[in-house]
């Protein structure tokens, strides 16, 4: 079948690709076996954050290669790594405040609000203004709005504040699941009853049932209503 | 608009039916012809997939032609003139695998007081754990019990798991809830912090603790933050290529290959965990696969090289909706959701031809049947098959804007390559989705081979022959722990031992004697996708 083709840039050198593939798919099309800047393959890892420019347009685009489709005179580079600070903490014996955060990160309070981080998020997440709420101290706000954070390190990588927007926000989400949200009290119940042993005999037994006892209880099972 | 002219005009006559299909209900299988449907369809029933293993300990099990390849396949060090007298690393316990399982064994030996080293062929989270999207099951509610959980797991694994295992797993998953809500895990509560729990296929009570669409991603992201927190040494893109053994059937440590400059390094251990994940991109009976990169099943080679059993490794698990268009998301998992929500398997000619919800084998084999046996799927430009799932129906019969509330990030995924599912059927073919089997394991993740622990989808026995949704987060973590804490336990009594390949010099002599050539080197450690190295039947560019 005749395909119609594109010449992209990988890395400063043209290649002939079909239209239609991702960044990824192209590369391997182009004979490039990935070490690094490729994990899950379906948008979830983060692992192949792509930067890239069309001719004619002086603007930087950022795109994940599994996710991105080719397109003519595309320029590209992967950013498989970022050299990024992670602070190390003990999650347990910290509080949810801004104090805390700015102990960890006093980098947050150079945030220049420019808003490159939110233009450059191939997630499409608020960026800056989770980082606006993290100044602020709205640990859960900013936990919420980061949530579908993949850490693929396009945000930081381009910001001029040298912030690392990523690792801020998992500690701000850390710190809302450990300290803000209220503790389920069912499972405290249910680990101190399995601490106590209170099922141990019970599933003893069961592992000592053979095949037609196991067939007759799972079949006159109840199933909890949708 | 995304779709050829060809796949409109067959989407014409899906939208003709659907009026039709909208009340009338495909009958569903009757025992004998579900029966009768998987043997002449499914993978697993299919003699041409398979072959028995001839050689190491599992010898004469029927394993999938691509697995069996790289066990019946040469180490990448020559056993008699590798060099082993140069240590790189001395620790207590070596963790191989940077996934759910491999980081909750570092955090528990490392918990536990062991010299921790965990190594990885790719990131620290590039894995399966990563990707899972529906939730991590638990019997944690007052209506549910350890053994109610019992009975859905052995239920849905044809009452042949390990028992040890099955009761392993639904003791600790309560702890592990637990344990993951201590460490900042955000799962989806209500305001009063009650977890907010669905149910999965197969579950009698409604169990399955979620984080949004991200509950892989959230479980591993904060296990590697924590992995961090611990500065634990986690060496990234460097996996192990061969295990080491003192001579004497005792692991002892493994051979490390960098990636990036294809050096070798030694390290030597007391206790060595294998979580490498499972076999998803060795595409099993050419399947597309909703797995990782590095799903190349590495450690099933290395384990049975120094000579563990493996297990189950006949049953594979396939997903009956992948997705099949465009093409550049094939393969990755449509949720079972959707069937649920009422959208409806249709052919090329717009008829119904599954009740959509019958088991995921079922539901497999009618469409591979639809496909290629009657002729009536439809063929991408890129000669990929399908069949339609009908998305628009669902908006049919629950209203506007349903998709979009219930399934915001498929949702979002096909607008991306200018499908609107609100209006437009999608393409989906069966997806290879996990390794129900592998490595033969004790409740403690101990093997046959002292030393060596398992954890994770390398290990096998706990899901029988059928892994439910929601049970594999499960499995990564609750074995995971059992493996770092038992590794470190064990790790106190023992003396680091001789460094031999002595297993590898007699797995090729077995080779040798069953006239197995030298052309097959193993583990693959990643996949070719290359096109100057294109592997038939693997999910690259088609031309």
């Amino acid at each position: 079948m005749a395909q119609e083709m594109v010449r992209v840039f990988i890395m400063g050198k043209a290649y002939e690709v079909p239209k239609g593939l991702t960044i990824m798919k192209a590369m391997e099309y182009a004979g490039y076996q990935f070490i690094r800047g490729c994990g899950c393959r379906g948008g979830f890892c983060g692992a192949c954050g792509t930067v890239y420019r069309m001719p004619g347009d002086y603007r930087i685009k950022v795109g994940l290669a599994c996710q991105t489709i080719v397109e003519d005179g595309m320029y590209l580079t992967q950013i498989p790594v970022f050299p990024a600070n992670k602070a190390t903490y003990n999650i347990e014996e910290m509080r949810p405040t801004l104090g805390d955060l700015l102990k960890m990160y006093p980098e947050l309070s150079r945030c220049l609000g420019c808003n490159t981080c939110t233009k450059v998020c191939p997630q499409e997440l608020d960026v800056m203004n989770y980082m606006a709420a993290a100044m602020r101290g709205d640990i859960a706000r900013t936990a919420d709005m980061s949530f579908d954070c993949l850490m693929c390190g396009l945000c930081a990588a381009r910001c001029p504040a040298e912030t690392v927007q990523y690792n801020i926000a998992i500690l701000a989400r850390r710190l809302y699941a450990r300290h803000i949200a209220p503790r389920a009290q069912h499972l405290a119940t249910r680990v101190q009853e399995i601490l106590d042993g209170k099922f141990d005999q019970a599933l003893d037994e069961m592992t000592r049932l053979d095949r037609a006892e196991l067939e007759r209880l799972y079949n006159e099972r109840d199933i909890e209503p949708e | 608009m995304a779709y050829t002219p060809q796949m409109i005009e067959s989407i014409r006559l899906v939208e003709a039916s659907r009026e039709r299909r909208y009340t009338e209900k495909h009958p569903r299988l009757s025992p004998a012809e579900k029966q009768d449907l998987l043997r002449r369809f499914h993978p697993d029933f299919r003699p041409d997939t398979m072959r028995p293993v001839k050689v190491g300990p599992s010898r004469g099990s029927m394993m999938p032609h691509e697995l069996v390849d790289i066990l019946e396949a040469r180490s990448r060090l020559d056993p008699d003139t590798f060099p082993l007298d140069r240590i790189d690393y001395d620790v207590d316990v070596l963790v191989v695998g940077g996934g759910g399982a491999g980081s909750s064994a570092s955090l528990m030996a490392h918990a536990a007081g062991a010299n921790v080293l965990q190594v990885t062929k790719l990131r620290l989270g590039d894995a399966n754990t990563m990707m899972a999207q529906g939730g991590i099951q638990a019997a944690d509610k007052p209506n549910d019990s350890p053994m109610i959980h019992y009975l859905d797991v052995i239920g849905g694994g044809g009452f042949v798991n390990k028992p040890d295992l099955v009761r392993a797993l639904v003791h600790d998953a309560p702890l592990v809830i637990k344990w993951l809500e201590d460490l900042g895990c955000m799962f989806d509560k209500e305001p009063d912090g009650t977890m907010i729990t669905q149910h999965g296929g197969g579950t009698s009570r409604k169990r399955m603790h979620a984080a949004r669409d991200y509950s892989g991603a959230e479980i591993m992201r904060t296990l590697r933050d924590e992995v961090r927190n611990r500065q634990i040494p986690v060496i990234e893109f460097s996996p192990a290529v061969e295990l080491l053994s003192d001579g004497e059937g005792r692991c002892t440590g493994a051979v490390l290959m960098n990636l990036e400059t294809k050096d070798f390094f030694v390290v030597r251990a007391k206790t060595v965990i294998l979580a490498t994940g499972g076999f998803g991109r060795l595409h099993v009976a050419g399947f597309p696969t909703t797995n990782h990169y590095g799903a190349t099943a590495d450690g099933l080679v290395m384990a049975y090289r120094i000579g563990a059993n493996l297990i189950f490794l006949d049953a594979t698990q396939f997903h009956p909706t992948g997705a099949a268009y465009p093409e550049q998301i094939v393969g990755l998992l449509i949720t079972e959701k959707v069937r649920g929500l009422g959208a409806q398997l249709v052919n090329v000619h717009g008829e119904q031809f599954v009740f959509p919800l019958e088991t995921r084998d079922a539901v497999s084999s009618a469409i591979l049947r639809e496909c290629h046996e009657r002729d009536a799927g439809v063929v991408t430009e890129t000669g990929q098959h399908g069949v339609w799932l009908d998305s628009p129906m669902i908006e049919h019969i629950h209203g506007e804007g349903t998709i979009q509330r219930a399934l915001p990030a498929m949702f979002r995924q096909y607008k991306r390559f200018g499908i609107d599912m609100r209006k437009e059927p999608i393409l989906v073919y069966p997806t290879l989705h996990y390794q129900n089997g592998g490595v033969e394991i004790s409740h403690d993740t101990s093997t046959c081979i002292e030393n060596l622990f398992v954890a994770g989808e390398t290990s096998g026995g706990v899901h029988g022959r059928n892994r439910l949704m929601g049970n594999s987060l499960l499995d990564v973590v609750v074995f995971g722990r059992r493996a770092g804490a038992a590794a470190a336990e064990r790790a106190r009594s023992v003396k680091p031992g001789r460094l031999t390949l002595e297993h590898v010099r007699r797995y090729h002599k077995e080779l040798d004697e069953a006239g197995i050539g030298k052309d097959r080197v193993s583990p693959m450690i990643l996949p070719s996708y290359a096109r100057h190295e294109a592997r038939p039947g693997a999910n690259s560019v088609v031309l």
